[in-house]
């Protein structure tokens, strides 16, 4: 084990379109979405009906399964709306904001054992913030981690900023870490040179350095303690444990943010303050053509015009559909755009056509982790369970690959191969 | 104009939909496709196979030109023509597009057929393997062969695998072996490297020996107080005024174009740099062994070494995967190609058979290579 990680391999994209660390506006919402599709490994039961009225913390949807596990509503209101999708599939609990936010209590006593921890985050809906590692699905209340990883920074492109969203937050955080520690031990990673979280107590500390994906969790698990067949660890973003020290301390959930609105596309960049579930449309303003993205661009989730921000992201990025197509692209092999170094204005063009894999060492390039992506990749392609324990799949996690989608040559869609590997292994584990 | 309605000629539903394959093809090399991202990340790289591929052929630009030089300098210096830089070159140039001509025109033609047949895209592999033969055989070729040998390896060394990406033999060098062994005559001996049959004045000339370097080392020949082959020095193989293959002849421009590929990171230094140390190490233990008086650097510059070091031994496809694999790969290439060089009485070249047996062995390497990381890893795993 290693306090120090210095990674070498990985990338930072130049895309164009960074936050400059300043809240360039506070909305606070009409409307407010909670969307179950937001955590994966949950059948949603719907607890509440329109009209119904709900405070800050109040359940409205549970776990089929395990009906403990609740997800609440981060404010007071009526309910106006269940959005249903295809088959009845259950999108979205929309809730009408009142004018003066009413929180449930959740009491301020500090919880004093592992238990009373447990009971907590899952009383205040934050227990969908616990991912267990492998397979990235929510945790399961029942289980006990080996440990519970927090990265304190973010390398993903044009990231939100965490010491100047969370900075003036250290206290809820370490109220956080000291509630989790009691379940498992806590390791938290530190930005190499950054002092704001290198003050946390009661957590392993870990410094780490080097490029895109060195802030991916799961990357730091791989150097801190790989995840092998048999081990459970839960990871949660800083952004929750932050939350999770607020309802220790004040009693109320607050799932306010400061959402970086990024991106070559954005009217105007900067943060936002706003809630989990707010309607995009409140937070920027977004042109014809132009994709919204709850998250990075490399992992996110394309959110529309229309839709509301999810409970994990803290970050929007607006790019430019790249529908326009270049006139002899490949008699232009050494242009800028080819592993670029300068920053450009992305747009969401594939740069080409699908192929069989050719290029071997990209993936390798982007990948500061013990593994072989490539013999990984063609595993889960291949459907092949014994190989993919062998080659590491409990390790990943879509996004820790997400470079590989943006340098492959050939075009191939390793996120999604990523994911269905892994989907495969639950089916098949369970 | 036809109704914005119906499907197009070439679109899902149109009368010549089952065209489309190589419709796609030329209309992604006319612009880039307008896709966008649908799944995974939002944005990607400016680079794809075809970028990837032009590369190659651009870093093969100064080999082939060179060629076409010497192809007319050995011609006039063989047969006594007295021609300039530019009757030389021009020479050359006429006499190697019919090959090129002819290279890509087989090679493309069953590429389009086959993508058709499946129904896939065309790939874009074939640029560089097209390119590479007309490099890697005697001037004086027949076309017919060429078309032949470009046939089979296209045939039944990619197409048959599943294409670009699939193929587990270097198609350009399997197309130069079934050469080689179809018609020795042709592809081998001493009075095949020399091009005359495009010079009318030579028209009743018997061919004139013109042996190659590593023809004449094989033969003992070496002077060691000049540190002349014959009657080519050094330098002369460094710069490649020597009779060989059109492309392999030139030290100097074949290491422009390794620059090119690992400036871009297109090919693997490791390869090249491990093949190079694995034909020193054999070339030296050799000399040591008496089995030739040549010192072993003079290996790297005599004959194909370098160019199958450079663009046939690093093909991202056929050569080891891993990089731990890739040394490995690359040292037993030359190591084995000098062994053949030195310990043979048949062939004189090695290379291409070093790095065809190699591209077999690679999924090899690359097993033991990954079977000792896991089950590292899985000790790892139990004492943590």
């Amino acid at each position: 084990m290693s306090n120090n990680l210095d990674l070498k391999k990985g990338l930072n994209i130049p895309v164009k379109g960074a936050a400059a660390p300043e809240v360039i506006q506070t909305v606070s919402p009409d409307i407010v979405a909670v969307k179950p599709t937001d955590f994966k490994g949950l059948v949603p039961r719907l607890l509440v009906k329109e009209g119904d009225t709900v405070k800050a913390g109040s359940p409205v949807m549970a776990d089929k399964q395990r009906p403990e596990i609740l997800l609440t509503s981060p404010v007071s209101g009526t309910v106006q709306q269940v959005v249903r999708g295809e088959k009845r599939k259950l999108l979205a609990v929309v809730v009408k904001a009142d004018a003066k936010q009413e929180y449930v209590d959740f009491g301020t006593k500090a919880p004093a054992s592992a238990a009373e921890t447990k009971d907590l985050l899952l009383k205040s809906g934050l227990w969908g913030a616990l991912i267990q590692r492998p397979y990235g699905v929510m945790a399961g209340p029942e289980d006990t981690p080996k440990a519970i990883f927090v990265s304190s920074f973010s390398t993903a492109p044009l990231a939100a900023d965490l010491e100047f969203t969370l900075g003036d937050a250290l206290k809820d955080i370490q109220a956080g870490i000291d509630a989790l520690s009691l379940v498992a031990p806590v390791h938290v990673s530190v930005k190499k040179g950054a002092n704001t979280f290198a003050q946390l107590k009661n957590a392993t500390l870990h410094t780490v350095s080097g490029p895109h994906p060195a802030g991916n969790v799961g990357v730091q698990i791989s150097h801190i303690a790989p995840v092998m067949k048999g081990d459970l660890v839960w990871t949660l973003s800083l952004l929750h444990l932050a939350a999770i020290g607020h309802v220790i301390n004040t009693g109320k959930l607050d799932l306010t943010r400061k959402v970086a609105v990024t991106g070559p596309a954005a009217p105007k960049t900067g943060y936002v303050q706003c809630l989990s579930g707010t309607p995009v449309k409140a937070i920027t303003a977004a042109a014809q053509g132009v994709r919204v993205i709850g998250g990075d661009v490399l992992t996110g989730e394309i959110l529309g015009a229309e839709g509301y921000l999810g409970f994990f992201q803290n970050q929007l990025t607006l790019l430019q559909e790249g529908y326009e197509r270049e006139w002899f692209g490949w008699a232009k092999p050494f242009r800028p755009k080819v592993h670029s170094s300068s920053w450009y204005n992305m747009d969401t063009n594939l740069h080409g056509g699908p192929r069989a894999f050719v290029e071997t060492k990209c993936f390798e390039d982007v990948t500061p982790m013990d593994i072989f992506p490539i013999y990984l990749i063609k595993a889960c392609l291949a459907g092949d369970i014994e190989k993919m324990e062998k080659f590491g799949i409990y390790e990943v996690l879509p996004e820790d690959l997400a470079l590989c989608d943006y340098v492959d040559p050939s075009k191939n869609e390793i996120q999604a191969i990523i994911q269905k590997g892994i989907d495969l292994m639950i089916k098949e584990m369970a | 104009m036809a109704d914005e309605k119906k499907p197009g000629l070439f679109e899902k539903g149109g009368k010549l939909y089952w065209l489309h394959s190589s419709i796609d093809a030329f209309d992604t090399f006319l612009r880039v496709p307008g896709t966008v991202t649908a799944k995974g990340a939002h944005v990607r790289d400016g680079i794809d196979l075809k970028r990837v591929m032009i590369m190659v052929v651009i870093a093969l630009v100064p080999a082939a030109l060179f060629g076409m030089y010497n192809v007319g300098l050995q011609t006039s210096t063989l047969y006594g023509l007295d021609w300039n830089f530019w009757h030389m070159f021009w020479y050359g140039l006429l006499r190697m597009l019919p090959l090129f001509v002819v290279s890509y025109a087989v090679g493309l033609a069953i590429e389009f057929g086959s993508a058709q047949i499946r129904g896939e895209e065309v790939n874009e592999g074939y640029l560089v393997t097209g390119f590479l033969i007309p490099l890697i055989v005697p001037v004086d070729v027949p076309l017919w062969m060429v078309a032949l040998a470009v046939a089979f390896s296209v045939l039944f060394v990619k197409e048959v695998f599943g294409g670009t990406g699939m193929n587990i033999w270097n198609p350009a060098l399997v197309a130069r072996a079934f050469l080689f062994f179809s018609y020795p005559s042709s592809m081998s001996g001493s009075s095949v490297w020399v091009s005359k049959t495009w010079v009318p004045a030579l028209k009743d000339v018997d061919a004139i020996s013109a042996a190659t370097p590593l023809a004449i080392a094989h033969d003992g020949a070496f002077d060691a107080a000049t540190g002349a082959v014959g009657q080519y020095s050094f330098m002369d193989m460094v710069w490649g005024f020597i009779p060989g293959s059109t492309g392999e002849t030139s030290v100097i421009a074949i290491l422009i174009g390794a620059l090119i590929l690992v400036w871009t990171g297109v090919a693997s230094w490791k390869i090249m740099v491990s093949s190079l140390a694995g034909g020193l190490l054999v070339g030296w233990l050799g000399q040591l062994a008496g089995a030739t008086a040549v010192p072993c650097y003079y290996q790297l510059v005599m004959g194909g070494f370098l160019f199958g070091s450079v663009f046939m031994a690093t093909d991202p496809v056929t050569a080891a995967q891993t990089e731990t694999g890739k040394w490995i790969y690359g040292f037993l290439v030359g190591a084995l190609a000098v062994v053949v060089r030195l310990w043979n009485p048949g062939y004189m070249e090695g290379m291409m058979l070093a790095i065809l047996l190699m591209n077999t062995m690679a999924p090899l390497i690359d097993h033991c290579v990954v079977s000792t990381h896991t089950s590292r890893r899985a000790k790892k795993a139990l004492t943590a």
